[in-house]
Parts: C-alpha cells; structure tokens; sequence
C-alpha cells in the first residue's frame, strides 16, 4: 500500500479507495463461497464462468426476452445455485473430487455462456439491475450498495461459520472428515449445503458484476475472477488443506488482490504483467500454506 | 452363579465376507460396572466382533441383546443413539477444532430462546463450562478448553476421545486399540483414564495387543480364536502364558468356568 501511495497520488485518495472496494465487491463474494469450500478441503476452479453465465442470463432475459428484470435476477441467481447443486451431488454422491468436477462446470458454464449469449453484448440494462452499481455518501466517499451488500454476505458467513453447530461441522469436515463422520455429522449434507451456498454467492456475485459493468458480457468474469477468488482466500490464511481459516481473512485478502491490481493499473502496469504478477502471487501464498503445514505434521 | 443381568450380550453370532468366516457362531457378554478385554489372534474375529457390537457392521446370523432387549444396529449412527460409543485408534478428532468442540461434536449446545432457536448461536461458554468440569472429574490434565486439539500430546488427544465417549456413553463404552499409536508413558496416561471411566460405572469393552495391560486393567477377558470365542479368563485364575496358550490354541480353552460369572465386586459382596 505504502509501496502504491508513494508511486501515485492518486492510491490514497478517498474516491480511489471507494473505487477499489467496488472492483472488490465481486471477487469478495465471490471468494465467500471460495472460502466455504475451500475450507472442507475442496476447490471450486469455476467460479468465475458460473458466475459470467448468471450474468448473462439476467442480461439477457431482462433486455432481450422482456422478463421482469427482478426475475431475470432471480432466473440467473437460480441458474448458479443450480451449479452448486449439481456439484454438491457430484462431490456427495458420485464421490467426484471437486477439482474435477469444477473444470469440467468451469467449461460447461463457459460454452452455456457464449452459446446464450450468441456472442452478443446486453445494453442498456433495466434500473433494477443497476441498483448495487449505484452509490450512496458516506464520510466524504461514495459507497455503492452493492459494496454494503459484500460487507453484509461477509457478516451472515462470519456469523455461521463461528457461531453455529454447522460452522463447526463444515470446519470438522475439511479437519478429518472421518473423525467428523464418526461423531454422528451427516457429511455429505454439510459438503452438499457448502457447495449450494457457494452457488449462491456466486449468483450474487453475478448481480454485483453487471451493476458494476452496466452491461450483459459474455466476456466477462472469466479470465481474472477464478485465479482472484483463490488467491483472496489463500492470502486471508485459509489453509487449502481444509479446516483452517476464516472469512474475515478472506475479506482482507480480497482487499489486498484489489489494491494490488488497481495499484498495478495506477502506476500503469500493463494488464498481461497484471496476470503474470497474480499467477506468481497465488503461488506463494499457497507455498507458504505448504510449509505452515508440513511444520504441523 | 450371579443373577447379574448381562448389559449387552451376543448368542451365535455369523459374519461371512465371500467365502470367509469371519465369525462363526461368537458369543459375548458384558456385565455391569467391569472391563471386559477382548484378546485373539490377528483373524481371529475380535475386530468383526467388535464392529457387529458398534453398528459399523450387521451380522449375517445370531442375536444382540443390550438390557436383554434385542437389537438391531444398521450404523454406528444406531448404537450411539442406544448409549455405545466407540473410540477408535486413529485419534478420531478433529484437530484445528478446541477441546470444548471436539467434546461436543455433533451435539452442540445452542442458547435458549429466540437466540438459538432462530439464529441458532451456540451456547459456546456453557459448553466449556461444562467440558471442563468433565475434564476435572475424569482428571484430565489441560490447561484450558480453548487449546485447539493439535497442540496436544498423542495422549492428551486419545484422552480427550476417550473423555467424549465416556461424556456420552450411557450404556457402555468400546475401546479399539486406544493405545495403539502412543508412546509408552501417554499409554499410560489412557490407561489410567480407561480405569478411572470403568469407576464411574461405565462398562468398558477393549480390544487390545498388549497382555500386560490388558491383565492390568481387564476385569475378564474374552478370548477369540477362528471366529468364536474360546475361553472367558480372569487375572486372577488365569496367567499371561495360559491366555497366550489359548489364544493361539495349544491348549484348550476353559469356557464354562467363568463364563457366567459376574465379574469381581467386593462391595457387591456375592
């Protein structure tokens, strides 16, 4: 931070900083259902195209086909808890690992995309869409609701993870899931509920994308959100080992992810060292999970 | 002859796995307030004897009888639910999860009123509260209920299984191999706790390797051979060489002597 503030005078400013925090918005809840997976031990690789098919879908359905745009909203929310669903039933019942399961979701989600889409874009959107793109003044900086609404997914996902038996069972599962099973927790339910919960904020995390972007993408969210989501929750301490971490940390990572690629665009990196900068950065954070680790064992 | 009624007991007991016999008509009984050890040969059946008793797995022929009533366990969901608990050599834990947590695993405590019936927030200091009193009684040594389970000894974890099942446990209690995967001095530390669960007056069941801790701590002792159970000895009549010799059967074993006896109790005064 230090590090961009000295390189531009632009980083420290109240508008930048509210400006970063929306470009946080949606990997921040994105990386919420990241977090829940992870945290049992799983890996979700698809979050990123799921999250651009709902996006389309609410797009699409609101612009094109004349939906309500509250139903074209709900349609593409439902549309991503729908893949939640389908993974939840994969990882639980076929007994898949969720590394798979997810590449597979990732490309399915992706063809569904442009094949809706037909390759078009979505403009101009209904004013109930925009709702979480729209800002508010607080304390001399714009706050968009739809940076309101992260901050609130965040608390509930505080909430249930620490302060509720099923917080405590998905922590058990990732821990030992054996251990978990012998106690009498229903296992594949908790990993079953992980995943639909993950669809959900992925689909929230739709809405808050094509608030922010004003505009139905078939390109977006695909490329930077997938690597972004993991690397917030890697860097917010969440072991990818399973039954270590919180969501707060998450939230702290996301921020990080987002201050280190608006501070990259500020002092004007190019975006393909953007990506090369982010690839290395997961790396080691996930290196250092490692070591942690094995220091345990 | 003791008019004790057995607290859990086996007749003819069948178990097939393809063409192996895996237990060929074994019968078991556990009475009141004893440590019954179960010895036998690696493939002599005390692991599957074990299972069919815990749920893990559902005999093909024979009866389970807990209080005299039969039973029909499909999953160790089912006998938990009758009062058995089991712990298992593996340090079944959950180790970045406190003390307190892994007590109360899969049977949290929430707050009374809206709070825990609505937003379900757990009741985390009644909880504690009470692990660590539980803890006092069965004199456990750690410094606090918060201690994530990983930042324990082998032995210090094994106690806090062992703690969970005798915290639940209504009826009896099975120990598989609890010592298996410790070290000498924190064997002794489960061993302790073992006897000191079986004072509080739950029956005990162990399975274990080791004959001097098992003519320590048992107060009978099954012994199993090709899937049925071949003697029933104590300490007292029986010594480490004799069980081995039966174990492994170079001598016969010698059912009805104590078979039906309930186990030693001087205050019973029988």
């Amino acid at each position: 931070m230090a590090f961009f503030s000295l390189k531009s005078d632009r980083f420290l400013q109240a508008q930048n900083l509210s400006l970063v925090l929306q470009q946080v918005m949606v990997v921040g809840v994105l990386a919420i259902g990241q977090t829940l997976i992870i945290l049992t031990a799983g890996i979700d690789l698809s979050v990123g195209t799921v999250m651009a098919l709902g996006q389309i879908i609410m797009a699409k359905l609101a612009v094109a086909s004349g939906v309500p745009p509250l139903e074209a909203m709900a349609l593409g929310i439902l549309t991503c808890v729908g893949f939640g669903v389908l993974t939840g039933v994969l990882v639980t019942r076929v007994r898949l690992p969720p590394f798979i399961v997810t590449l597979g979701t990732l490309n399915i989600a992706f063809a569904l995309t442009h094949i809706v889409s037909n390759d078009l874009t979505f403009s101009p959107l209904p004013s109930q869409e925009l709702f979480f793109g729209k800002t508010f003044s607080f304390a001399g900086a714009d706050v968009t609701y739809g940076v309101v609404l992260m901050f609130v997914l965040y608390a509930v996902a505080w909430y249930g993870l620490t302060q509720t038996a099923w917080g405590r069972h998905v922590y058990a599962v990732g821990d030992n899931k054996e251990a978990a099973r012998l106690t009498g927790i229903n296992t594949d339910r908790v990993l079953f509920g992980v995943y639909t919960i993950a669809g959900l904020s992925y689909g929230i995390a739709a809405m808050l994308l094509l608030a922010r972007t004003e505009l139905g993408d078939p390109n977006a969210g695909q490329t930077t959100e997938n690597l972004d989501s993991i690397t917030a929750v890697v860097l917010g301490g969440t072991s990818l080992f399973g039954g270590r971490g919180t969501v707060i940390g998450t939230l702290i990572g996301a921020v990080i992810v987002g201050v280190f690629r608006n501070g990259l665009t500020l002092i004007g990196v190019e975006v393909i060292y953007q990506y090369l900068v982010t690839g290395i950065l997961v790396i080691l954070a996930v290196a250092v999970d490692q070591l942690a680790h094995r220091r345990q064992a | 002859m003791s008019t004790t009624r057995p607290i859990l007991e086996a007749r003819g007991l069948v178990k097939r796995f393809g063409q192996v016999v895996a237990l060929d008509g074994a019968d078991f009984e556990l009475y009141p307030d004893e440590i019954l050890a179960i010895i036998g040969d690696n493939g002599a059946g005390k692991s599957t004897l074990i299972k069919t008793l815990s749920g893990a797995l559902q005999p093909d022929d024979g009866e389970i009888r807990l209080d005299g009533e039969p039973v029909h366990f499909r999953s160790p969901r089912d006998a938990r639910r009758a009062g058995i608990e089991t712990v298992y050599q593996d340090l079944a834990v959950a180790p970045a999860l406190d003390i307190a947590a892994n007590i109360f695993l899969g049977r949290e405590r929430q707050r009374r009123g809206p709070l825990g019936l609505v937003l379900r927030l757990l009741d985390k200091r009644a909880m504690r509260r009470e692990a660590a009193r539980h803890f006092e009684e069965l004199k456990i040594g750690v410094q606090s209920m918060t201690q994530p389970v990983e930042n324990l000894s082998g032995g210090q974890r094994q106690g806090v299984a062992v703690a969970r099942a005798a915290k639940w446990a209504e009826r009896l209690a099975i120990m598989d191999e609890p010592t298996a995967a410790l070290g000498v001095k924190e064997t002794r530390q489960v061993l302790d706790l073992i006897g000191r669960v079986r004072e509080r007056g739950l029956p005990v069941i162990l399975i274990s390797h080791d004959m001097p801790h098992v003519f320590e701590l048992a107060d009978r002792i099954q012994i199993m051979r090709l899937g049925k159970r071949v003697a029933v000895v104590t300490p007292q009549t029986h010594t480490m060489p004799e069980a081995v010799a039966i174990m492994t059967g170079a001598t016969r074993g010698e059912l009805e002597q104590v078979l039906h006896k309930a186990p030693p109790d001087p205050e019973r005064g029988e």
